[in-house]
């Protein structure tokens, strides 16, 4: 009998282009993404259906967990020096007699949420075990004793001139009346604009809201 | 495996003389450069966060000193919503009436909320009266926004939500509120401070439904 031959097909598949888009990929992940910073609290938000993209820049957040402490963090990435014109108003205006070491480590600091008696130890701590040290938060119930209204105006102050974006970023389960404290601190410094941060909710069906959007988006 | 390929041999001829070179091959294993590589696309994968958070926007009014510089609000047009303990709404129309022939203080909750919202703006809709010197302002300015109904922009010009959120409302509660007026295109709302009288309602409702 005649033997057929069948010719042997190589299994070695040139893997090359796979690879290629397989580290396009990676690059693109890499570049991408964006680490959190740490922070010392987290904070669930509640969703909204009102959507906006977040300032990163030139922004004050206040943070409430959802033990009712407050937190307050200046956003200024492009000016650095800020943070050294809030942290030197502080200084002087509350006579904590920070030493230079501190008011630098302040740049690198997320999140305060220490009364101001407590600041200079804490700025003590180096920034990377900051977000270790339980903080106490800063008094705001009491309104004789509010210091956040201090570090909005001296924020205030340091971005004399320029365009300042209040954002409350609260977590779900916090009460109000640290909410309405927030609010008041501000308030007293003449703001009334802020941005609560939220987490994207759907717009539900047949609602007014929907019929609104449905012509602004034509 | 993937590998690059070096396109055959050289094409050297080769004379007598010539001796012949030990050919090294110039194939590389790349696997283990491809598994690292997908290891760290599965990495980069998960830890990036693609749902960046929201902001809604919030404007507060002044504090007026002043008792005669305070917006009035028509009785007729208004509903004023308190938030309590336990995610519990309690409500009222217009003025708060609590007697024995009359109470209209009444409890919901926030899946029930937007039928009492919607319910109170369309009776007030129902009741309006074409005032020409407040609502032309109104509707010049929806026409301009290119709202196709703009003539019924006026219509709702009375109904004013009062929010009044208490000491154990939590910050969740204040936001869904909040997005619920938007969602309902409640045009005029406000937060105020709860009063003692109301807090007490509050109180004795709490205590006789026991809720915690």
């Amino acid at each position: 009998m005649p033997s057929v031959k069948i010719p042997k097909k190589s299994t070695d598949t040139d893997m090359t282009p796979f690879v290629d888009i397989a580290f396009l990929i990676l690059s693109f992940f890499i570049m991408a993404t964006k680490f959190k910073p740490p922070e010392p609290v987290e904070i669930t938000t509640p969703g909204s259906v009102l959507s906006q993209a977040l300032p990163e820049s030139n922004a004050v957040l206040i943070s409430i967990d959802s033990t009712n402490k407050v937190y307050y963090a200046l956003l200024s990435e492009k000016e650095p020096e800020k943070f050294d014109d809030v942290i030197n108003g502080v200084n002087s205006t509350q006579n904590l007699g920070l030493t230079p070491t501190e008011i630098r480590n302040f740049r690198k600091t997320y999140m305060v949420g220490v009364p101001f008696a407590g600041l200079k130890s804490f700025l003590n701590v180096d920034p990377n075990e900051q977000a270790k040290v339980d903080q106490p938060g800063i008094p705001v119930l009491d309104s004789t004793n509010n210091q956040l209204l201090w570090w909005i105006r001296l924020t205030k102050d340091a971005f004399r001139g320029q365009p300042l974006k209040f954002l409350i970023k609260g977590d779900g389960n916090s009460k109000y009346p640290a909410f309405e404290a927030v609010v008041d601190a501000l308030r007293k410094n003449e703001e009334f604009k802020y941005e609560l941060v939220t987490s994207l909710e759907d717009v539900p069906h047949g609602s007014e809201l929907k019929k609104v959007q449905r012509w602004q988006t034509k | 495996m993937a590998s690059i390929d070096t396109g055959g041999d050289g094409g050297h001829k080769k004379g007598p003389g010539v001796k012949k070179a030990k050919k090294l091959s110039t194939r590389v294993d790349m696997t283990p450069m491809v598994d690292l590589g997908f290891l760290l696309i599965t990495f980069f994968v998960f830890t990036a966060t693609m749902q960046t958070p929201t902001a809604m926007d919030l404007n507060m009014p002044k504090d007026i000193k002043d008792k005669d510089k305070e917006t009035e609000v028509k009785q007729s047009g208004a509903l004023t919503l308190m938030l309590g303990k336990g995610n519990n709404i309690y409500y009222y129309e217009g003025q708060l009436e609590v007697s024995a022939e009359k109470n209209n203080f009444k409890q919901t909750t926030f899946k029930e909320v937007r039928k009492i919202i919607l319910d109170k703006k369309a009776e007030v809709i129902g009741k309006h009266y074409h005032n020409p010197e407040i609502c032309n302002p109104i509707q010049e300015s929806a026409k301009k926004k290119g709202d196709p109904d703009w003539q019924d922009a006026c219509k709702d010009v009375d109904f004013v939500v009062i929010i009044k959120p208490d000491a154990d409302a939590t910050y969740k509660n204040t936001v869904d509120i909040l997005d619920e007026m938007t969602i309902n295109q409640v045009k005029r709302y406000a937060m105020v401070k709860i009063t003692d009288v109301e807090l007490g309602l509050i109180k004795a409702t709490e205590q006789s439904t026991g809720i915690k």
